[in-house]
């Protein structure tokens, strides 16, 4: 096969074979790199489940996750992250397509959707914290603080990483460095609602079940 | 060497350009997970709530959802497959699921058995004045 007729050929997004192509591409390897990291990411979390599991009985005499922990408000936390999650999917398509208010229209949605989940874990701690039941008071809530918290300020440096790709994207256009990081944006806002499933089942529902 | 490979990124929604018509299409793709990922997420809820089940049993039932919906998410949000394109990023994952089993499963092992061994004085008995 003629590799120069071949470049002439190729689409935009369609990957050489390899044995014909030398060194993967920039996107391939910044996707794995990128995809490496989010798994060293789990694994951090995975130490803060060990904690918890460990801990989570450890409640010093305080209230425990049953008295504590409503259902409903969990119930719409996981819709709205994983909501969130399909329309970051939708964007990605968009971006794919170079179609710009799709685009900005999917990562609104996404926005909102995350902003939603932040705001109803940010009311759950604090009526919480309200009712005495602080970080401080045992080694129980340490852990579900930390755990939890760590999981919020995740969303919460998503949604600002979210606000300055949308700004790259309406200066810069869809660059290839552009579309790189768009990529790492979704891999990292899937991995997230990866780990909130780990976290309400652990956490919310094994933590109020008989 | 006829057989062809191509690189994939985690996250990847393009198909490798001849599988085009064999592939769904990505938005088909990311609909079915969020189908798939909400029949689970309703079916934990209620696993947690209903008393028909028999009650020791489930935690291992929500464990076994909570992985399953974990799985839908990597197939069809992150792309994680099975495809031959695919293994640098299944090979990555194996491993960082090994160091997760490793964390959590040896934590929860250690501690339990500490505890275990700690409780044998009846004065030590109460778990909840841990601290």
């Amino acid at each position: 096969m003629n590799v120069a007729l071949a470049i002439d050929d190729v689409r935009h997004d369609a990957q050489p074979r390899v044995d014909e192509a030398g060194p993967a591409p920039k996107r391939i390897v910044v996707a794995y790199g990128f995809w490496v990291f989010l798994l060293s990411d789990i694994v951090m979390f995975s130490a803060l489940f060990a904690a918890y599991a460990v801990l989570v009985r450890a409640t010093a005499g305080g209230p425990t996750g049953a008295q504590l922990f409503n259902q409903a408000t969990v119930a719409i936390e996981t819709a709205c992250l994983l909501l969130s999650s399909y329309t970051c999917g939708l964007m990605s398509l968009a971006v794919n397509a170079q179609r710009r208010v799709a685009t900005y229209s999917w990562a609104l949605v996404t926005f909102v959707f995350g902003a939603a989940f932040l705001f109803l874990e940010i009311r759950e701690f604090a009526t919480m914290i309200a009712e005495g039941a602080t970080p401080q008071r045992s080694a129980f809530l340490s852990a579900f603080f930390t755990l939890v918290g760590c999981h919020g300020l995740h969303v919460s440096i998503g949604l600002i990483w979210l606000v300055l790709m949308m700004a790259q994207v309406a200066v810069k256009g869809f660059r290839a460095n552009v579309q790189r990081r768009l990529l790492c944006f979704a891999l990292f806002w899937h991995a997230l609602d990866i780990i909130w499933v780990g976290l309400f089942t652990v956490v919310y529902l094994m933590g109020v079940a008989p | 060497m006829t057989e062809t490979h191509y690189d994939r990124a985690p996250g990847d929604t393009t198909p490798p350009p001849e599988l085009d018509s064999e592939i769904a299409s990505p938005f088909l793709v990311y609909t079915t997970g969020l189908v798939l990922a909400v029949i689970l997420t309703a079916t934990s809820f209620w696993v947690a709530n209903t008393s028909l089940l028999w009650g020791p049993g489930v935690a291992l039932g929500l464990a076994v959802l909570a992985i399953a919906q974990m799985g839908v998410h990597l197939v069809f949000f992150l792309h994680i497959g099975t495809g031959a394109d695919n293994t640098n990023n299944v090979l990555a994952l194996a491993f960082g699921v090994l160091i997760v089993i490793l964390v959590v499963g040896g934590s929860m092992w250690i501690m339990t058995d500490l505890n275990g061994a700690m409780m044998r004085p009846a004065e030590l008995m109460n778990p909840h004045m841990q601290h």
